[in-house]
């Protein structure tokens, strides 16, 4: 039973690895880019609006993304359907524990989205519409994510 | 068709567009949308090291991830050579607001005055790259998740940590424009 259960995820992890599913992601990951270039999300003067509350777009933009999201979830969720691999469609629920690790860490992170005017996925939309300096903010938020790896048993979570 | 692909695009077509990648994801490999993991599995694979956080098959759980991100990539160079580049259309207030902080040069998609290879070592530069692109790297470390992973496929699945980390991301986008931002430009 126990080798049936293996072969069958190695199946599942294998085909994941094909280059059409791998292409399947290329593709999407050039739709969200086209997106973020396109509705001036990743730009810094757009990220300014909204923490300055002159403008709806950004709220219009993240609320129905968020909204859209939530309808298709909810029926992936009662259809219990299955994805392309094979594998019943589920959202990890992340842990709360004392939470202080999403209020601070949150807070850290939104210091860096108003200083960059960029969260990571634009971050890297800005070197491909060539603003090719943000190679550097990208460095320095592998540093960053390195100094939370070298804190991480030191820090409340 | 071409004036779709050049034009900048209205709040209710960009946000239903960034709303589907969520099932999309999911369909194709119960794959959960999120960027910031991706800071994580590059340093998984570029820097072995003995840290626990690094250490996991970053290949098994980051592969399409970072091809992903690739994707990414190439969609900003795609949509940026699909026209001719114009500038953004923001509110006359910010305008007034951001000129009144010392910028001259409102026009890209980003600032010149600080957002260039000739800024970079000049305090404001370097402050906004620099020690930014850190503080994003490590805020989202810490929380687990950014603006994708919490505020898009977190709230959508109604998680608390999620929200959390939202009312956190303002918190600190805020303190950064009213605090920061005026001392720095």
């Amino acid at each position: 039973m126990t080798t049936k259960i293996q072969i069958e995820t190695e199946t599942v992890s294998e085909r994941h690895a094909t280059p059409a599913f791998l292409v399947i992601y290329l593709l999407l990951g050039v739709a969200f880019g086209v997106v973020l270039t396109r509705s001036e999300v990743l730009s810094w003067f757009r990220i300014q609006e909204m923490f300055r509350f002159q403008s709806f777009r950004m709220y219009g933009i993240i609320g129905s993304a968020i909204a859209i999201a939530a309808v298709s979830v909810a029926i992936l969720k009662t259809l219990g359907a299955k994805s392309a691999t094979g594998e019943p469609i589920s959202i990890p629920k992340k842990q709360l524990d004392g939470g202080v690790r999403y209020a601070v860490g949150g807070t850290i992170f939104g210091l860096g989205w108003a200083l960059t005017g960029a969260c990571p996925g634009p971050l890297f939309a800005l070197i491909g519409n060539g603003v090719s300096v943000m190679i550097v903010a990208v460095l320095s938020a592998l540093a960053g994510t390195w100094a939370y790896a070298m804190l991480r048993s030191r820090l409340p979570h | 068709m071409r004036d779709f692909l050049t034009a900048s695009w209205p709040w209710y077509v960009a946000g239903p567009l960034i709303g589907l990648i969520v099932p999309a994801l999911l369909i194709a490999g119960n794959k959960v949308f999120g960027i910031s993991s991706n800071l994580r599995h590059m340093c998984s694979a570029l820097l072995p090291s003995k840290l626990d956080f690094f250490r996991y098959d970053w290949k098994r759980a980051g592969q399409w991830n970072l091809i992903f991100l690739m994707g990414v990539l190439t969609g900003g160079f795609l949509a940026a050579h699909l026209g001719t580049p114009h500038d953004i259309a923001i509110s006359p207030e910010t305008r007034l607001a951001l000129m009144h902080l010392g910028l001259h040069d409102l026009s890209g998609v980003a600032p010149r005055e600080i957002f260039s290879w000739h800024a970079l070592l000049t305090l404001r530069g370097f402050v906004s790259i620099v020690v930014g692109g850190f503080l994003v790297g490590f805020g989202t470390a810490y929380a687990g998740g950014c603006t994708s992973g919490h505020a898009i496929s977190g709230l959508a699945n109604f998680e608390l940590p999620s929200l959390i980390a939202v009312f956190g991301f303002f918190a600190g986008g805020l303190a950064a424009t009213y605090f920061i931002l005026p001392h720095l430009l």
